[in-house]
């Protein structure tokens, strides 16, 4: 070999050994990039070399042209390798800062567990064709007692658990006078739920309040039997409660219902007997029945030709057996650290 | 209610599935009453036996103990120590010997009582967990042999089921109600006495016989008095088959002649009342209304000074007990007692119910009379307690028995059409099968024309026509009308019948209540703003009282529920110091619901039913204070501000309402809204914001006043909103604006203006003076000082250029610039820095 290409040779040896050693030593990527630039840049070493290998006598070249090409994957191997060390020494498990801090949080804001029971509810019947509306609170006797077959002088008409608000005036003690209102202005089919507040003259304690959540429903049609009335609180107490959800229907009486009947889930809580069930097995969950013929006739409806099926929930009862919420009271404290739960 | 197991088994025989407490229990609950509770009554009873007390003294060393000589039988002779205050030499006593022990699982050991050994001791029921009974020990009646087991003497141990009666069932508040309702015609107990089938001296009003006289004053309160004459009984305990029943069932038992009058109630259903015939003075009783200020004392010791709307039973000078609630004092049988007057009657439920409701009781005969008793079972049911009488308590009936008040009506049939019964309840059941389930009952299918029924031409219930003529027993009370029996069939066939059957979709001709979609949009927005939903009571306090559109209650519970909330806030505020007490300063609440008002202008009579003077409507409150987001290490988070609160009204009056949030500053704020009751209240003082759409004032915000709140000294201001829920729009679907892919442009602007000018009204006429080229305007700096003249603040703005077709020139940006530039020196003696 001529002492041009040898010489050639060496110094490619020379780069490869300096080019490793500035690479390895680069601790940034600044450092990382002058290193590359003097080593592997357009005017680098390497370069200066390569434009060189035509002054080489024809055998020699091919020697140096491959050994040049060598030194150039190796150096390049090394500076990828080394900017991912230096990235990895940034971002990568030995940083310095401790992650285990506590993050930056907001306020989460959330609706009342009682809502949300109230919500699932008119879903789970709109999937089944029932709509959502609404009634006032302050109601005349006539819709909240009369026309729903309850006689003045009963004792759920007492100004012991009504408050009156005039001789004829009350705060309604449940939501059913809807009922009769939607009957007098809209012609069958009637499907709807009808969620609000219902006023009893109950002190405020653990499992009473005098203004409590109710959600009446209603379905009314030529041929609508019990056996479709069952069939509608069995789809909505499989999709609230869970599709292994026991239903029993029992016998009960409500003045503006007949057949009444009475509905039971098996207990969520426990397998057989815990003291929200009180060792029962089964919760009651609402008051029902088919509609009786008496508020038909109240409503302008033909009792003979349509029936139908009503019923009443208490969304508040239902949320503290969901929640395990003890006391009834602590659902309307409006107690931020109560309320947060549930958001 | 409570029903003895061991009582329905004697009267029916209960087989199969029944023979268990529980799966009687269970199918009560099913057809009938829900069962709350099946318990044992006299369990543990096995150490405790019967024993005669032999000789009695006072012990030596204390008043109130006595050393008894106990005979347990066999011989064995005890010294006992006891401390109830009388004990009969003679009787008979329950007693657990030394070694024993009480239910409650109290060992008994011989012991010294005040120097004195005691071997064993005789027990009271409470101490044999039989009742509540503390006083006296047990006495049995006499009979009984010394020795002998006490729990099968008693008929115990029993198991309680305690039924929750519907209210149209107290059919089966008795035995042989619930004994009809499981198995049939019962046969009840026979007393091994001769018979009592009286002579009936009848009267419309009045009856007179066994020397005695029954007169009914008030027809309506009492359309039947019936009374029936013993004379020559012996009072004492009652046997112990008859005390174990009443145990069983809850009922202390008392003497022979109170407790027979009980057991029949129990047995029947029909409420008796046992009279000391020595103690009427004129030998009679009259049934009439109380006389104003009358008195009278009830047999629990109360006084009571009557009113006309009681009804009262009467002897020729006095009230002497409460119709169909509760005896006298004066007349109440007593060990003295020798003759009796039995009384049988039937009371109107409501005069019943006025009567006791106004002397505050509630007893087990009032409950029957309210709900209805069977009144063509009285003869019966008196015949049974004058039976039970003279076989445990001696003496001898009068064969005169007296009756004032018409007989009662014969119950008229109802026709049931099977077609009906399937229409309503959809089980596909033939006319046998409705038979089938009505009978065994006591409900009779008749043959037409028989019993009144109206006939049809077919023959009742065999199938052959869709119409069964019904007969209804006289204890179903509850039962008038054909939705009443197919309620029974459905009960009997069972509720779960006719299942595997599908039924069609129906959709709803009922449109939904726009209301609850905008409820939903309030709560999505607020709760995006990290405020949580609250739900208080309806009421406020009695300090609202004055406020002449704030709606009060006449029968409120307590003091701080005496009106209806006439505003959200204010209730919020409530709960926000119940936040305070617990020791929260940071709180974020809304709620929604509905206020009440007088109605502007309404009269009482405007309307029929008397609603239309009051008026309520849907609103939404909220509060926030506190920090803006929790505490970070990093750094301090800042306490909420005017800002934040702008924000979050600002956003529901836009987004929500589509109304503009604006500043006012009116010390007291009165909005006219169309609502009678106000959005804007006294915590309102200090001035803050109005939502305003067409015209009208639709929401409020601003800084709660201090003496609104009683907020401790760390609390952080208080920010409220109240947005009245009509304003709410239904949701809108937006449509798509086109988005431009050319990079905006953006320019900074400093100036000087003259203090006052708004800068709402600076940003209005930035937008009025450019194209539609300029597409945000963002104030980023406000600031005084030094550098700035007097009576002139800097504000600092960012706008943004951008067209939706190309990038924009710098010609473009400087002609919008220069054009606004213009607009704000003329308009308000803007002075631009120019940099």
């Amino acid at each position: 070999m001529t002492p041009a290409g040898a010489s050639l040779l060496d110094r490619l040896a020379a780069i490869e050994g300096k080019g490793l050693a500035a690479i390895g030593e680069a601790t940034d990527s600044a450092t990382l990039e002058s290193a590359r630039v003097e080593y592997l840049g357009r005017n680098g070493q390497l370069a200066d070399v390569m434009s060189l290998i035509g002054t080489v006598e024809a055998q020699a070249r091919r020697d140096v042209g491959q050994r040049a090409n060598a030194v150039k994957t190796v150096l390049r191997g090394a500076l990828e390798e080394r900017a991912k060390a230096l990235e990895s020494a940034v971002r990568g498990p030995r940083a310095r800062i401790d992650r285990t801090l506590p993050a930056r949080e907001r306020w989460v804001g959330g609706v009342h567990p009682v809502t949300r029971v109230i919500d699932e509810i008119c879903e789970i019947f709109a999937e089944i064709g029932f709509t959502s509306v609404l009634g006032p609170e302050i109601e005349s006797t006539w819709y909240n007692f009369t026309a729903l077959n309850i006689p003045l002088d009963h004792p759920a008409a007492d100004m012991m658990d009504t408050f009156y608000l005039e001789k004829d005036v009350v705060l309604r003690t449940h939501t059913s006078p809807v009922q009769a209102r939607v009957m007098e202005a809209f012609r069958p089919p009637v499907r709807v739920v009808v969620p609000g507040l219902a006023y009893r003259r109950d002190s405020f304690d653990p499992s009473h309040a005098p203004a409590f959540e109710q959600i009446e429903g209603l379905a009314v049609d030529e041929g609508v039997d019990f056996v479709e009335f069952r069939a509608a609180i069995e789809h909505f107490v499989h999709h609230f409660f869970g599709p292994g959800t026991k239903t029993r229907f029992r016998p009960s009486f409500y003045p503006f219902t007949e057949p009444s009947a009475e509905v039971d889930v098996s207990c969520t809580v426990c397998a057989n007997g815990c003291s929200t069930c009180k060792r029962t097995g089964w919760i009651t969950i609402m008051g029902s029945g088919m509609v009786d013929p008496a508020v038909f006739k109240a409503v302008g409806y033909d009792p003979e030709r349509y029936t139908g099926y009503a019923f009443g929930m208490g969304p508040a009862r239902i949320a503290m057996v969901r929640h395990g919420i003890p006391d009834m009271r602590l659902l309307y404290e409006g107690e931020m650290s109560f309320l947060q739960q549930f958001a | 209610m409570s029903i003895s197991f061991n009582w329905i088994d004697e009267l029916v025989g209960l087989r199969g599935e029944l023979s268990d407490p529980q799966g009687l229990a269970e199918r009560l609950t099913m057809t009938a009453a829900a069962v709350e509770k099946v318990e044992t009554v006299g369990a543990r009873l096995d150490g405790i036996v019967v024993s005669r007390v032999l000789e009695t003294r006072p012990h030596p060393n204390a008043d109130r103990l006595t050393l008894c000589k106990v005979d347990r039988g066999a011989g064995e002779v005890l010294d006992v120590v006891c401390g109830a205050p009388v004990i009969a030499t003679g009787g008979l006593y329950p007693h657990v010997a030394p070694g024993g022990e009480l239910p409650a699982g109290f060992r008994i050991e011989s012991r010294k009582i005040r120097g004195e050994l005691s071997h064993g001791m005789l027990c009271s029921e409470a101490e044999l967990e039989l009742g509540r009974d503390k006083g006296g020990i047990m006495r049995l009646a006499d009979g009984l042999e010394p020795g002998a087991p006490l729990a099968p003497a008693l008929g115990l141990p029993d198991t309680r089921l305690t039924l929750d009666l519907n209210p149209n069932r107290v059919d089966l508040a008795c035995h042989v109600g619930v004994a009809r309702e499981v198995g049939g015609l019962p046969t009840p107990r026979d007393f091994g006495g001769a018979a009592w089938t009286p002579e009936w001296r009848d009267g419309e009003s009045e009856a007179g016989g066994a020397g005695v006289t029954v007169r009914i004053e008030d027809i309506d309160r009492c359309p039947r008095y019936m009374a029936a004459v013993i004379r020559g009984v012996r009072i004492g305990p009652s046997p112990a088959w008859l005390a174990g029943r009443l145990l069983a069932v809850g009922v202390r038992p008392i003497s022979n002649v109170v407790d027979a009058t009980n057991y029949v109630l129990h047995e029947y259903n029909q409420p008796l009342h046992a009279f000391d015939l020595a103690r009427l003075s004129g030998a009679e009783i009259r049934v009439r209304a109380a006389v104003t200020g009358e008195p009278l004392t009830t047999l629990d010791g109360q006084e009571h000074k009557l009113a006309p709307e009681q009804t009262v039973i009467a002897d020729r000078d006095r009230a002497i007990a409460f119709a169909g609630v509760m005896g006298g004092l004066d007349t109440e049988v007593t060990e003295d007692t020798v003759d009796l007057l039995i009384e049988c009657a039937s009371f109107d439920p409501s005069g019943v119910r006025r009567t006791r409701t106004r002397a505050g009781l509630s007893t087990d005969a009032s409950y029957r009379f309210e709900r209805g008793i069977d009144v063509h079972a009285q003869e019966r049911a008196l015949a049974r307690c004058v039976e039970l009488i003279v076989a445990t308590a001696g003496g001898e009936a009068d064969l005169i028995g007296l009756r004032a008040g018409p007989a009662p009506a014969p119950v008229p049939p109802i026709d049931v059409r099977v077609s009906r019964v399937n229409q309503v309840l959809g089980f596909g059941l033939g006319g046998a099968e409705v038979r089938a389930a009505l009978e065994p009952i006591g409900f009779k299918a008749l043959s037409a024309g028989e019993g009144g029924a109206a006939g049809d031409g077919g023959a009742g219930g065999n199938g052959a026509t869709d119409v069964l003529h019904i007969s209804v027993p006289g204890w179903r009370t509850d039962i008038a009308r054909e939705i009443d029996l197919v309620e029974e069939v459905a009960r009997r066939v069972g509720y779960d019948a006719g299942a595997g059957q599908d039924r069609r979709f129906r959709p709803s001709a009922v449109p939904a209540d726009p209301r609850v979609e905008k409820a939903a949009r309030v709560r999505e927005l607020l709760t995006a703003r990290g405020l949580l939903e609250a739900r208080s009571l309806s009421f406020m306090p009695e300090d609202f009282r004055g406020n002449r559109a704030v709606v009060p209650v006449p029968n409120p519970l307590s003091a701080e529920e005496s009106c209806l909330r006439s505003a959200m806030v204010p209730v919020l505020l409530r709960r926000l110091e119940h936040n305070y007490a617990r020791g929260n300063r940071n709180v974020r609440l809304f709620e929604l619901g509905t206020v009440f008002a007088y109605a502007a202008g309404a009269g009482p009579a405007e309307e029929a039913d008397g609603t239309g003077r009051f008026e309520e409507s849907g609103r939404v409150g909220g509060v926030i204070t506190g920090t803006r987001r929790p505490d970070h290490w990093s750094g301090p988070a800042l306490d909420y501000d005017l800002w934040d609160l702008k924000e979050i009204a600002g956003s529901f009056a836009d987004r929500l309402c589509g109304a503009m949030l604006v500043p006012f500053d009116d010390a007291v704020a009165r909005d006219a809204t169309e609502s009678g009751a106000s959005l804007a209240g006294p915590w309102l003082s200090r001035g803050g914001f109005r939502a305003v759409k067409d015209g009208r004032v639709v929401g409020v915000a601003g800084v709660v006043d201090e003496a609104s709140l009683d907020a401790p000294p760390w609390a952080a201001p208080a920010f409220g909103l109240e947005f009245d829920l009509a304003a709410v729009e239904g949701r809108s679907v937006p449509a798509y604006r086109k988005t431009s892919p050319f990079p905006a442009v953006r320019r900074d602007l400093s100036m000087t203006v003259p203090r006052g000018v708004p800068a709402a009204d600076i940003e209005g006429a930035v937008r009025e003076a450019t194209s539609d080229l300029l597409r945000d305007v963002r104030l980023f700096d406000v600031y005084s000082g030094e550098e700035i003249e007097g009576g002139r603040l800097g504000l600092a703005w960012t706008f943004r250029f951008r067209a939706p077709d190309r990038t924009l020139t710098d010609q473009d940006v400087e002609s919008e610039m220069s054009a606004l530039s213009t607009a704000l020196e003329k308009r308000f003696g803007a002075r631009i820095r120019r940099s």
